[in-house]
């Protein structure tokens, strides 16, 4: 072994805290960078990932039985262009009986043998494919609320078709593509197809050159082209589809970054702060390693060494543990994207590893430069003590406190190494604002997942039976929903003892200048129809002719609060003024809200189909919900809980934001840890006096965790605020990247009280940290201490 | 004769792998008696010294410390016999470089829960009895040798201890400072306090101590009185 490489390995062996410090602080880092890597990568167009994964359809064609055969649809995969093609699938539309959530709309079923296949290879999100008849697969979107979602096990009846069959969902999967509401084996879908005698085959394409409408229009020609003329009876492109996907798949990223920033500053800090460390402690040992003639760029490379040793087997497990994390979150991403993701791409865990192992070298290279400058004979005759002089006024100050002497002997400590203590002062800092911005921002999404519930009990129209949601494909266009009787539902909410207020809800679809689609609004009728709502700017409507509407209907339309607009609901123009801007994020922000009254002379008929009720406090809503039910046996409609659907994205949140501030502590409290221990041995002596002059191990104790008091309560003070500033723009962020603007109630919600404690957590990282050299500290063999001269 | 002080019956210290550093010393010092351990270096004087203070503990044997038992002194129960019974002074002051000289010679009545202005008072009383109260406000570092021992003898006594024990008090110091410190020794004892004193000073032990322990390897090699005790019960510094 060289004497370098000696001199490296007694380093590492002599410095265990350091060595150990570091290796964590990389580890920690390596992980929280390749959660955040790998999440960035998951987060990134989604549906174009997705697409790819499911190789989805550019074309899913709908043809017509009547007018093709399916070996002359076989033969179209033929056609100019084509690259693979899938099919033909027999198809149908079914329309089941009154659902959970009232009147399902058409489902497009496809008879496929199964999921997989060279086109449209759709992922089973849950329970199996279908195995035979009388079962079927719905598609399912997890960007849905949960109430929307299929359940296993529900039954379809098909009261329209002969015979009225059921089909029991046997399982949900993902189309990227949408191709389908639902697939049952190919056998079933002849017979779904009888009664309408709309009888089709589907099939899907994926063509050499697919990127534009244009080249999908000419892919579209030429599949046209190779089948008899008017067979083709449909078709949808994959951009449009692409064009509809969801749009707050960004919502991630922000926060990532954040977080990603935070641990960078602080593993650079703390690792810098440990080889400096080294560095002041080794003096000695420096000035006897280039009295025997190292150079001091050996000196230098012996300490960036030292380092790195730890940080390659720190960065090796935070790789592993990353990795492992991962596959929780990812499949809950994928769940939310639809995508297939299943681990870490190759080039994330080689770039964070990269990226770490560089900034630990140029990290120790910096801190450790001192030891290449150091005077030989400095060096040499420097004996164990700090220069005199350093902090010399804190100590007098502390000295006059009313405290116990220990006390005020460890307050005085931060101050002999200004620079040490500025540097660990930041990395408790960062702990603090990682806690504060993480509970901060959890805090806020509740609120926003709060904004979604508007009652505590609804009323859904329809018997208690199990049905279907609404599926994917293309779809029939389904009339108005029917609602049921409003007088009977009315009386039977205000008979009903433990109501507090109640709003019914009427769903239509109105048109507005400057918006090319419609656009669904909501008339309210009840007593409390704002309820859950939070207003980011303006007021709820207060009579007909108000409107309420979100963030991004005002920017599509160029409008703000106060405005007069114009509204056409079925040919008949309303005016109405915009009265308050609301956080909405149904139809992402693309709804409005008014009352029933303002839509009364264009709709007369239009019946509240959902009734939100909110109760009293102290009523149960199980037994609530049981009396509502039974005075409603009468009438079209059922009651029920409102659900508490948590958004899959947001326990992603909530999880990752947990992870990350542990983390991010951990690395705080660490480097305390560690100046503690520096500290401690650069003060071992005087720690010997002091025992030798009769301190106890618990006034030991006391001193080493004053000398942090400081140093943490400063951190929190300045981490504090920085977590508030970072939760607003972070959130404002993730917000306006969704195209809203948060109402107070979303983005203030600390109180200053929290904030002190906020502030206080940094002591308590700084405390944590101490606490173990501490115990140290106080055991040290007084007479060994007093030898070290 | 006056009770013994310190008793150390069949005391041996042994550290890793090494010869015995005290190998079965038996030892009586009674109070008054100023006892200069005389011996080569690594003969076991200091590891002696600090079995007294209960800095270290024997590996057989009994250390008795005015009723005390020493050796069985957990962490804290030393700490708090030291405070209340035991003063230092080390060859290298051991004073603490970032503390006023004032401030060192609180300390000990301060970690003992005594108030500042209390121990302030104190201070200042065993300054000017030693002469050096103008330096109350320097720092350990810019103080000569000589008056950074005054000092450390300062601090010693500052909680009236029955027992002033001190390693080779002038074997830092050039002949001058070594000349203040042994006066200020012999000035102490004269008050009669009792003192044991781990020396090379022949002088030292000359002019101050009525008795000489001899120890070569850890063991009592001569034990004698060289003029007689002046234990009369006097008053020292208090
Ligand atoms: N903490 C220790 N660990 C190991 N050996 C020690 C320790 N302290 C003292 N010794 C050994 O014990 C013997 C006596 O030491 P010491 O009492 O310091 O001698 P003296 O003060 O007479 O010079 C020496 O050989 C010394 O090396
Ligand atoms: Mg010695």
């Amino acid at each position: 072994m060289s004497a370098l490489g000696k001199v490296v390995r007694s380093g590492v062996g002599r410095r265990r805290v350091q060595t150990v410090v570091i290796g964590l602080v990389v580890m920690i880092a390596v992980t929280a960078a390749v959660l955040g890597g790998s999440l960035m990568v998951a987060s990134r167009a989604p549906f174009d990932r997705a697409f790819d994964q499911q190789h989805g359809a550019h074309l899913t064609a709908q043809f017509d039985a009547g007018k093709t055969t399916a070996a002359q649809l076989s033969a179209s995969a033929h056609a100019t262009g084509v690259t693979a093609a899938a099919g033909p699938f027999q198809t149908a539309v079914i329309t089941p009986a009154t659902s959970r959530m009232g009147p399902a709309d058409p489902i497009t079923v496809v008879g496929r043998a199964d999921p997989g296949g060279p086109v449209d290879a759709i992922t089973l999100t849950n329970g199996r494919w279908v195995t035979g008849p009388g079962e079927i697969v719905l598609q399912t979107d997890l960007r849905l609320p949960l109430v929307f979602q299929p359940k296993l096990g529900d039954v379809l009846r098909l009261p329209d078709l002969p015979g009225s069959p059921t089909l029991t969902v046997v399982g949900t999967a993902r189309s990227v593509s949408e191709t389908a509401g639902g697939w049952v084996v190919p056998e079933q879908a002849a017979t779904l197809t009888a009664a309408w005698a709309l009888g089709g085959y589907q099939m899907l394409y994926r063509f050499a050159t697919a990127g534009t409408t244009a080249e999908v229009d000419a892919d579209r020609d030429a599949v046209q082209a190779s089948v008899p003329a008017g067979a083709l009876s449909g078709a949808r492109s994959w951009l449009t589809t692409r064009t509809n996907s969801a749009g707050n798949t960004v919502l991630l990223v922000p926060f990532l970054i954040a977080f990603g920033v935070l641990g960078v500053l602080m593993a650079v800090l703390i690792i810098g702060n440990v080889i400096a460390g080294a560095v002041s402690t080794g003096t000695h040992r420096i000035g006897i390693l280039k009295a025997l003639g190292f150079t001091p760029n050996q000196v230098v490379r012996a300490y960036t060494v030292q380092a790195l040793i730890p940080a390659v087997a720190g960065a090796a497990l935070g790789v592993v543990a990353g990795n492992l994390l991962i596959i929780p979150i990812l499949s809950q991403t994928n769940e939310i994207y639809g995508t297939t993701d299943s681990g870490v791409s190759p080039w994330v865990n080689v770039a964070v590893v990269a990226g770490a192992l560089a900034l630990v070298t140029a990290t120790a290279l910096a801190a450790a430069s001192r030891a290449g400058r150091l005077r030989t004979v400095d060096v040499l005759a420097v004996g164990r003590t700090p220069g005199p002089g350093r902090g010399h006024w804190a100590a007098r100050l502390a000295a006059r406190l009313p405290l116990p002497r220990p006390v005020t002997l460890g307050l005085a400590h931060p101050f002999a190494r200004v620079l040490r203590t500025a540097t660990i002062v930041a990395a408790i800092a960062f702990g603090a604002a990682a806690a504060t911005f993480a509970v901060g921002l959890s805090a806020s999404l509740n609120q926003v997942e709060a904004t979604e519930s508007h009652g505590d009990v609804v009323i859904q129209p329809g018997r208690p039976e199990s049905g279907p949601p609404p599926g994917g494909g293309p779809q029939v266009a389904s009339g108005p929903p029917r609602g049921p009787d409003p007088v009977a539902v009315v009386k039977a909410i205000t008979a009903q003892s433990g109501t507090s207020g109640y709003s019914g809800v009427a769903s239509t679809e109105v048109t507005a200048a400057g918006l090319t689609d419609s656009i669904e609004t909501l008339a309210f009728t009840g007593d409390n129809s704002s309820y859950g709502y939070r207003m980011v700017s303006g007021t709820w409507f207060a009579q007909p002719g108000q409107i309420v509407v979100a963030t991004p209907f005002l920017a599509a339309t160029h409008t703000q609060v106060g405005d007069t607009i114009v509204l056409t609901d079925h040919g008949t123009p309303i005016t109405v003024r915009i009265v308050g801007e609301v956080f909405n994020i149904e139809n992402r922000g693309m709804q409005i809200l008014t009352a029933a009254a303002t839509l009364a002379a264009a709709e007369p008929d239009l019946l509240a189909t959902t009734y939100n009720i909110t109760l009293k406090p102290g009523t149960d809503p199980a037994s609530y919900v049981t009396g509502l039910n039974a005075t409603l046996s009468g009438v079209e409609a059922t009651a029920m809980t409102a659900e508490d659907e948590t958004d899959e994205l947001l326990l992603i949140v909530n999880a990752l934001t947990t992870l990350l501030t542990l983390m991010l502590v951990t690395v705080a409290a660490l480097g305390v840890l560690n100046m503690v221990v520096l500290e401690t041995r650069e003060r071992v002596h005087d720690l010997g006096v002091h025992k030798a002059l009769g301190m106890t191990p618990r006034q030991t104790i006391a001193m080493v965790i004053a000398s942090v008091v400081v140093t943490g309560l400063i951190g929190g003070a300045i981490g504090a605020p920085i977590g508030v500033m970072l939760q607003k723009t972070i959130l404002g962020e993730m917000g306006s990247s969704v195209g809203f603007n948060l109402p107070a109630y979303v983005i203030n919600i600390y109180h200053p009280g929290e904030l002190v404690l906020f502030g206080l957590g940094g002591l308590l990282i700084a405390i944590v940290g101490a606490l173990l050299p501490a115990g140290w500290a106080a055991r040290t063999r007084t007479a060994t201490a007093l030898r070290t001269e | 004769m006056t009770v013994p002080v310190i008793e150390l019956s069949d005391v041996s210290r042994r550290y890793d792998g090494g010869p015995p550093a005290l190998d079965g010393v038996s030892l009586t010092i009674r109070a008054g008696e100023a006892v200069a351990i005389l011996g080569p270096s690594g003969s076991g004087k200091s590891t002696l010294l600090n079995l007294v203070a209960g800095l270290d503990r024997p590996s057989s044997g009994m250390v008795t410390v005015d009723r005390v038992r020493v050796d069985k002194l957990g962490e804290a129960g030393s700490a708090r016999y030291r405070r209340a019974k035991i003063g230092m002074v080390f060859q290298f002051f051991n004073l603490l470089d970032d503390l006023t000289v004032a401030d060192n010679v609180m300390l000990p009545a301060q970690l003992a829960g005594t108030a500042r202005t209390v121990a302030q008072r104190r201070a200042g009383e065993l300054l000017s009895t030693l002469g050096i109260d103008r330096l109350a406000r320097a720092y350990p570092g810019r103080l000569s040798g000589g008056e950074r021992q005054r000092v450390a003898v300062a601090r010693a006594l500052m909680n009236r201890p029955a027992l002033l024990l001190a390693d080779e008090p002038t074997g830092a110091l050039d002949t001058a400072s070594g000349e203040e410190v042994r006066q200020l020794l012999n000035e102490l004892h004269a008050e009669g306090q009792t003192i044991v004193l781990v020396t090379h000073d022949l002088a030292l032990a000359e002019s101050c101590a009525t008795r000489t322990v001899q120890l070569v390897d850890g063991r009592v090699a001569a034990d004698t009185t060289s003029k007689a005790s002046t234990s009369s019960p006097v008053e020292p510094v208090r």
